[in-house]
């Protein structure tokens, strides 16, 4: 029991004037790597902000690591979650430079009126070296690209030192070199920091096939869940796409995969 | 020249003001550019002329007026540009456009002379007495402190406000607590600089400031340089050349971005180089 970290019962979400899920039911114990697939609007990211607590619920009820999630609470369950977004836009000329963006993931922890102590500082220089930033660390955000910058969004969600691991389509937007190498990165941390991770993409080519279990995803719904050898068949795909088996089947073909 | 101006207390009254001002404005400033949301400024030093006529027509004190219509404002516009239902900007120029309309509309209904609302559009550093003066240092005092007790969280707000919220800072009290101080910085200064003004004197010393760093903690303090000294330059032109204060010190502080924007470092080009970027210290 103490061994689901999230636990979704029935959780109905409206996102302006639709609902965004219709009744989700999901549980994910410790140490599970959950890949969650499905296409545009199919409430995956819906899904991933009932976790940290940004979503409102309509209905239904959500504990994460041990928080009945109420409007208002969410901040500090938050401080627990590591979350990569998107590729984000950002201001050239933004006057912060990386390691700063890093160390925003320990604010919340230190809480109000702390400064950052020299634990914070080694905290977030050990981060930067796990994704292979720490030459660009006084490199001003905006300079960097975009395979930078989600390697900096997967720092500052490890400084953080998080329980819970959750990223949204983190590989959108890469070209396909920076595509495998975030997958890879994700992979080891989830592995050598034993993290609870969820990872929602519409693309599998951009899912790290040794997830543990995925849940596709469709008009609100989860749709199936299971092992990725079962689930992801040809078949199972072009339904959940609504595209013919064979456009499935050629795309996979093309599609570069990660191990 | 004759210098002996500085030994009477109107001018005295009026650097410290500059001074004042300069530094609360400029900070203000800071945030609004960081935030890409430049005409939050303007809507606000109209929603508080609004607010200054509203007194003047009632016969209540402007500066309470003020206040309280740029507070409202504030309100108004936070969970706007929150939610993010409208773009900010759409948002904010629907509540401009009421501001200034009700502007005209209380200056339309007041009886008699309308010298005291002209002199609210324009400014009067130079007649500014002891209370203007404890009205600005408070408020000059109260956005420094902010920033300084709060900064981590006010660079994580604005940086990102989606990153601040995702990493445990409540995000939206730092929102509202910016625009309140928006609102209260450009009371304070309504009688020294003016409504129509004002914008400048925060916009500009932030947005010259910008160009030059990349590190926020300078900007704070260059910006609030820029802005003192576009008060003090500007207050010495308009005694030697007779002009009216609030002018010159918004052109002042224009200048210093022109003079900020073609020295910009941030401007140059660093494409051709003799070794690549990554190999280089920053």
């Amino acid at each position: 029991m103490d061994d689901e970290l999230i636990v979704i019962d029935k959780a109905v979400v409206s996102y302006r004037e639709d609902i965004a899920l219709r009744g989700v039911s999901l549980k994910v114990s410790k140490g599970e790597f959950v890949g969650i697939i499905g296409p545009n609007g199919a409430g995956k990211t819906t899904l991933l902000t009932v976790v940290n607590g940004m979503g409102k619920l309509l209905d239904g009820k959500v504990r994460v690591l041990g928080h009945y999630l109420t409007p208002g609470n969410g901040n500090s369950l938050r401080k627990k979650v590591g979350y990569v977004p998107q590729v984000q836009n950002i201001d050239p000329r933004m006057p912060i430079c990386v390691r700063e963006v890093v160390m925003i993931g320990r604010y919340g922890i230190l809480g109000m009126f702390k400064r950052p102590r020299k634990a914070d500082y080694e905290i977030v220089d050990e981060a930067l070296e796990l994704v292979g930033m720490s030459h660009l660390s006084q490199r001003p955000i905006g300079h960097l690209s975009g395979g930078e910058l989600q390697r900096v969004s997967v720092a500052r969600a490890l400084a953080q030192q998080p329980e819970l691991f959750l990223l949204d389509e983190p590989t959108a937007s890469l070209d396909w070199k920076a595509q495998s190498d975030i997958l890879e990165l994700v992979k080891m941390i989830h592995d050598t920091r034993s993290l609870t991770t969820l990872f929602v993409t519409h693309d599998l080519s951009c899912l790290p096939v040794t997830c543990d279990r995925v849940v596709l995803m469709k008009e609100g719904l989860i749709w199936a869940e299971g092992s990725p050898a079962e689930l992801l068949t040809d078949n199972n795909l072009s339904r959940l796409y609504d595209m013919p088996v064979a456009v499935v089947e050629s795309r996979r073909k093309k599609a570069v995969t990660v191990n | 020249m004759d210098f002996s101006i500085f030994g009477y207390q109107f001018m005295q009254n009026a650097i410290l003001s500059a001074f004042l001002g300069g530094i609360a404005c400029a900070t203000i400033g800071v945030f609004v550019v960081l935030m890409h949301m430049p005409f939050i400024g303007v809507c606000m030093s109209h929603a508080a002329f609004a607010g200054a006529l509203l007194g003047l027509w009632l016969g209540f004190n402007p500066l309470v007026g003020a206040f309280g219509v740029s507070l409202l404002s504030a309100a108004i516009i936070g969970p706007l540009a929150d939610r993010g239902e409208l773009s900010p900007e759409t948002s904010i120029g629907v509540i401009f456009s009421l501001m200034l309309g009700l502007a005209f509309l209380f200056m339309g209904l007041m009886p008699g002379t309308k010298s005291g609302a002209l002199e609210l559009l324009w400014g009067s550093i130079l007649t500014n007495t002891r209370s203007d003066i404890i009205l600005l240092g408070i408020v000059a005092v109260v956005v420094v402190a902010l920033v300084f007790f709060f900064f981590k969280e006010i660079q994580a707000t604005v940086f990102n406000r989606d990153t601040a919220l995702a990493v445990g800072i409540p995000a939206a009290i730092f929102l509202y607590g910016i625009l309140f101080l928006t609102g209260a910085t450009i009371t304070a200064s309504l009688r020294s600089i003016g409504g129509l003004l004002i914008f400048s004197l925060i916009l500009n010393p932030a947005a010259a400031a910008y160009q030059l760093t990349y590190s926020m903690k300078k900007m704070f303090l260059l910006a609030a340089a820029f802005g003192v000294l576009s008060g003090w330059v500007g207050l010495l032109f308009s005694y030697f050349f007779n002009l009216p204060s609030g002018a010159t010190i918004v052109v002042t502080s224009s200048v210093i971005f022109m003079i900020a924007a073609i020295f910009s470092p941030k401007r140059k080009v660093k494409g051709w180089q003799s070794q690549p970027l990554s190999e280089q210290e920053p």
